[in-house]
């Protein structure tokens, strides 16, 4: 168990929803914390930390389906349920991030 | 560089909450986080140690847990260090293991169970294992040490990563140790001591960043310890092709230099100059903190079987254990002490227990294939030994058989045998009646002896200890690709040299299974169909976007992020101009037209067509370099200038400033043509091929493919530009004709390209390429390139669909090129002044200082 599992989280608004086209994503920094956020086809909005846990890669430029994440520089999936990792190596950390007024607010 | 491998990303830490008394779990400390120690923290968690013990693991290296056995291809600049990391610090945190990297135990109080840092720290522990592993020996010899018992700068032995990286960083003419490099830039010539399995790999990585090197060997023959004298002679010879200066039967007795190392004096009086200096001569476990800590220590520290010292408390596995007499150099042994304490530690199996291991090594040296397992002589008079022996192409291989079992094999030259003689090595499986088939294949393209027939419980990967039953009950678990396999297994994650054995039994495996068999057909993943139906499919239903082709055609409408570039790429092809664009469904590269780097910047390739360009053009690629400081500027092997490590925000105004069109040198597209100087300059030029090079780059600019398209048009057949080895490669032979390669390559696969066609002017040249680039485009799997298109095709059936028109499809390959042609339009122009999505060219990584890559 982790301190940091315990510590509160508070939201952050980074940007417009429209500043994140539809299936892509893009940095921002939330709080002091880069994080990348995504909007899917299907309207849904994910975030993720913005550096690859497996070698730094910019998660911002990836590539995005319902269910993963793939990493452009060596191709990882992380799962959006849990950012588990589909081959089992480290998995990103996700936020929660919702739509307020067109706003993008994270919770870090 | 002192960067922590495997270590944690800036800004996220984790914390973990201090001993608590609270907890009831017994505390389980290892001592040392290498291949053995991290290995046991998996399995006891596996085993679901993690709700019995607190676990801490000590490692004096300061990183996450790596491939150590990976530090040969890292040294020889075939891997990245990165993709050697096993365990990351993350997945200790995520599995609440308490990593203690960089911090080095001194002593156990075995009577208090308490282990005392080198940091002051003092650890209580109910169970401890010690997996401290080995250390390079260095042999005595003078001046090889300064006054501080350091190594001299410029010696290194080959153990960690921190001197793999050290060695990296000289032979890259960085300091050597914080110190000058020597005078000229970086060293040139190495000595390697030692002529084992690591000297080998040593001499020859370091060989492969272009020095001279010398070998130096005690004994009288190479990897005396696996081979007898006649194979050692034998691989002497291959080693020395290579360019290996190799020297036998002699002591290396001084190191000359005083700042730093200058060369090595030998027993028989010779010098050998050296800039850089080498030992693997040996190993030697790490025992000290048993000895200080009373715990019986003999080579290394005594073990029972069940890898418990004289102290009941205390275990120890890996190099640093002396099990039976024995004591291990190699990774097979250290993981299966790693299972067997695990299930004695955790009760999985209490009675488990260690009876020794059968050890089998390979060379990781590109170019000299050996293999040993078992004796390599017979020992008895009842032995049956057989052995082939062709000095001349560097091959030798033995079998010894005893009481009709496989006790021993050397394989030098040609492993092709290895996999069933592991199998049978290891398990006693039956061996073919006619010895001699165990070392080659008597009838010509007849099975190998199929994976059919091995037992379940053969052993496949040794590294992981993972049997052929292991791989066959997750495929029927339904995973079907090999690297799917692979990660739930681990089999081949270890050295790696099982793959292919991987492969075959899941092919075996699978085979029946239909679904698995129509999924290799599909074009891409996440759509069942196979290109053609697929291709049918969008043309019926009107599907001019990649979302629009899932919502039609995949299971459940749902997209798939692996799919998404195959599809923008064959929307692409059928539609030209009327394919509406996603950018979401493009690959970063496609998307900002431009490739991506290791630290996320981007690389610059301009148009040049042919490899021909201009003083104004230099200049103002120069202008453009340095007013985007651009860290790197190089000509590339496809005969232009790369501007490299650009950041992505900087690119459009870079693009406006040069005026120039993109070179494609990002997408799966065709990409240049490469020309030789031709008539008009060459004394040899038989016609222009520089003009028809430029030409065809004019023509096919930009076009997509399903994988890379590269082209050559040399002047004649001496071939200065190697159109033989390209996608399409054009020969200029006289009189005006030009002779037409097609599924050429010179990459990870080389392949000379066959000859489609001998034609008689540039036109023609340039309708057949046209025309072979659209019947590849329509019919070639998604990747792959021409060098595996033409054979599986096969050049008869190319040749009479192209020149013959036996499918009576030639007019409509020739519109369906010309609709792309048309559709041309130069990205860098385009996206550049009006981006296609808002923020497309925003960085990614916001807060990194880039770039990332060496400034040079
Ligand atoms: C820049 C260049 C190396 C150089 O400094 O000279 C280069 C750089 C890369 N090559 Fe290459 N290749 C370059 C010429 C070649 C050549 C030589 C040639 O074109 O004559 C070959 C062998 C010819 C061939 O392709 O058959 C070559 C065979 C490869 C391969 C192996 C392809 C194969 O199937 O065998 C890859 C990997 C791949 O495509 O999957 C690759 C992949 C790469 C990538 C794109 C790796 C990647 O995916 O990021 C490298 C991009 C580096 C970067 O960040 O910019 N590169 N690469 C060359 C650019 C040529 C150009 O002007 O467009
Ligand atoms: C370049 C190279 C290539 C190799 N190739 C192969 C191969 O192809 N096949 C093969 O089977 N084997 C190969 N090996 C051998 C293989 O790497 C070893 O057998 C294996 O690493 C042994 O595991 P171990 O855990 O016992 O020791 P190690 O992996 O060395 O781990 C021991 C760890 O303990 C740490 N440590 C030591 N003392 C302390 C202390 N007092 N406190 C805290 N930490 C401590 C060390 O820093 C080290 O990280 C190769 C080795 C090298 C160096
Ligand atoms: S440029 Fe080509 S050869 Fe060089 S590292 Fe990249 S992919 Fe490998
Ligand atoms: S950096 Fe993300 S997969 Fe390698």
């Amino acid at each position: 168990m982790s301190l940091t599992d315990l510590r509160t989280t508070t939201g952050h608004v980074v940007g417009r929803v429209e500043d994140v086209p539809p299936g892509e994503g893009r940095a921002f920094v939330a709080g002091g914390t880069q994080i990348a956020v995504f909007r899917l086809r299907d309207g849904s909005l994910h975030a993720t930390q913005a550096a690859c846990p497996h070698a730094g890669g910019p998660l911002a430029d990836g590539q995005t389906d319902v269910d993963v994440l793939v990493c452009p520089l060596h191709l990882y999936a992380y799962r959006w349920s849990d950012g588990a990792a589909t081959s089992g190596a480290t998995g990103v950390r996700v936020y929660p991030v919702r739509e307020v007024d067109g706003d993008l607010v994270v919770d870090v | 560089m002192t960067a922590v491998l495997g270590g944690r990303p800036a800004g996220l830490t984790t914390l973990h909450l201090a001993d608590d008394d609270t907890d009831s779990r017994a505390r389980l400390v290892v001592v040392g986080n290498g291949m053995a120690g991290a290995r046991l923290v998996e399995e006891v968690l596996e085993r679901g140690g993690g709700e019995q013990f607190r676990i801490t693991v000590f490692g004096d290296e300061p990183h996450g847990n790596y491939n150590r056995i990976m530090l040969s291809p890292v040294l020889a600049g075939e891997e990245h260090e990165d993709d050697i990391v096993l365990n990351s610090h993350d997945w200790y945190a995520d599995n609440g293991v308490a990593l203690r990297a960089g911090v080095r135990i001194e002593r156990i109080d075995t009577a208090a169970k308490l282990v005392h840092a080198d940091d002051g720290s003092v650890t209580a522990y109910d169970h401890l294992v010690l997996a401290t592993g080995s250390r390079s020996f260095i042999p005595p010899m003078t001046g090889v040490r300064r006054a501080d018992g350091s190594l001299l700068s410029g010696v290194f032995g080959f153990r960690t990563i921190d001197e793999t990286r050290a060695m990296l960083d000289a032979v890259q003419g960085e300091t050597v140790r914080g110190e000058e490099a020597p005078v000229g830039g970086a060293p040139r010539r190495a000595v390697v001591l030692g002529g084992g399995l690591l000297g080998l790999e040593a001499a020859r990585a370091l060989q492969g960043h272009g020095m001279q090197v010398d070998l130096v060997h005690a004994a009288p023959s190479l990897m005396n310890a696996q081979l007898d004298a006649e194979a050692g002679a034998i691989l002497k010879r291959s080693v020395e092709e290579l360019g290996i200066t190799v020297h036998l039967d002699v002591l290396a007795t001084e190191v000359v230099g005083t700042d730093r190392v200058r060369g090595v004096l030998l027993a028989d009086g010779r010098r050998l100059d050296a800039d850089l200096l080498v030992v693997a001569a040996g190993i030697r476990p790490n025992t000290d903190v048993a000895v200080v800590s009373g715990l019986e220590v003999q080579r290394a520290v005594v073990v029972d079987d069940q890898l418990r010292t004289d102290d009941p408390d205390v275990y120890a596995i890996g190099e640093c254990a002396q099990h039976r007499g024995e004591v291990y150099g190699l990774v097979a042994p250290a993981w299966e002490h790693a299972t067997v304490l695990a299930d004695v530690l955790t009760g999985a199996d209490p009675t488990a227990e260690y009876h020794g291991s059968r050890t089998a090594t390979k060379l990781k040296v590109a170019g000299v294939d050996v293999a040993t397992m078992g004796i390599n002589t017979p020992e008895r008079d009842e032995d049956e030994f057989l052995v082939i022996s062709e000095p001349k192409r560097g091959v030798h291989l033995s079998v010894v058989i005893r009481d009709d079992k496989l006790v021993g094999a050397t394989l030098l030259g040609d492993t092709r045998k290895v996999a069933f003689l592991t199998q049978a090595f290891d398990r006693g499986a039956p061996l073919p009646e006619e010895r001699i088939r165990l070392l080659v294949d008597l009838t010509d393209g007849a099975e190998e002896v199929g994976v059919a027939e091995m037992p379940g419980d053969s052993q496949v990967c040794n590294c992981n200890g993972v049997s052929k039953a292991a791989i066959c009950e997750v495929v029927a678990d339904g995973c079907s690709s090999v690297s799917g396999v692979m990660d739930r297994t681990r089999a081949g994650k270890g050295c790696g040299s099982c793959k292919s054995l991987v492969r075959q039994i899941v092919e075996w495996a699978a085979d029946g299974d239909l679904a698995e068999d129509a999924a290799a057909s599909y074009y891409v993943p996440g759509i069942p169909l196979a290109k053609p139906q697929l291709m049918a499919a969008i043309r019926e239903q009107d599907l001019r976007s990649v979302s629009a082709v899932f919502a039609a055609l995949a299971p459940g409408g749902q997209d798939d992020a692996r799919s998404k570039m195959g599809l923008t790429s064959l929307l692409r092809m059928i539609w030209g101009s009327e394919y509406v664009q996603e950018n979401d469904a493009k690959f970063i590269n496609d998307r900002v037209h431009a490739n991506i780097q290791r630290d996320g910047t981007f690389s610059v390739v301009p148009q040049m067509k042919g490899g021909v360009t201009t003083p104004a053009q230099l200049r103002r690629i120069a202008d453009v370099a340095e007013k985007y400081e651009v860290p790197m500027v190089k000509v590339t092997g496809g005969q232009r200038i790369d501007l490299l490590g650009v950041r992505k925000e900087d690119l459009p105004a870079m693009w406006d400033d040069l005026g120039m069109p993109s070179g494609y040198a990002y997408g799966k597209s065709f990409r240049t043509v490469k020309t030789c100087v031709g008539s008009d300059f060459c004394r040899f030029g038989l016609d222009d091929s520089t003009q028809l090079g430029i030409d065809l780059e004019t023509r096919f600019q930009g076009i997509e493919s399903p994988a890379k398209i590269k082209m050559a048009v040399v002047g004649c057949p001496r071939n200065c530009a190697e159109a033989y080895v390209k996608d399409v490669g054009v020969v200029a032979v006289g009189s005006g004709r030009w002779e037409v390669y097609v599924g050429g390559a010179a990459g990870a696969s080389v392949r000379k390209g066959d000859l489609l066609a001998t034609v008689d002017s540039p036109e023609a040249v340039i309708e057949l390429t046209g025309r072979f680039l659209q019947y590849y485009r329509e019919n070639a799997n998604w990747l792959e390139r021409t060098y595996d298109f033409v054979p599986r095709i096969g050049l008869e059936r190319i040749k009479q669909v192209l020149l013959e028109d036996g499918e009576g499809i030639v007019a409509d390959l020739d519109a369906g090129l010309q609709r792309s042609v048309d559709a041309y339009t130069d990205p860098w122009g385009q996206d550049g002044r009006q981006p296609a999505t808002p923020g497309q060219f925003r960085p990614a990584l916001p807060l990194v200082a880039l770039p990332q890559v060496p400034v040079r």
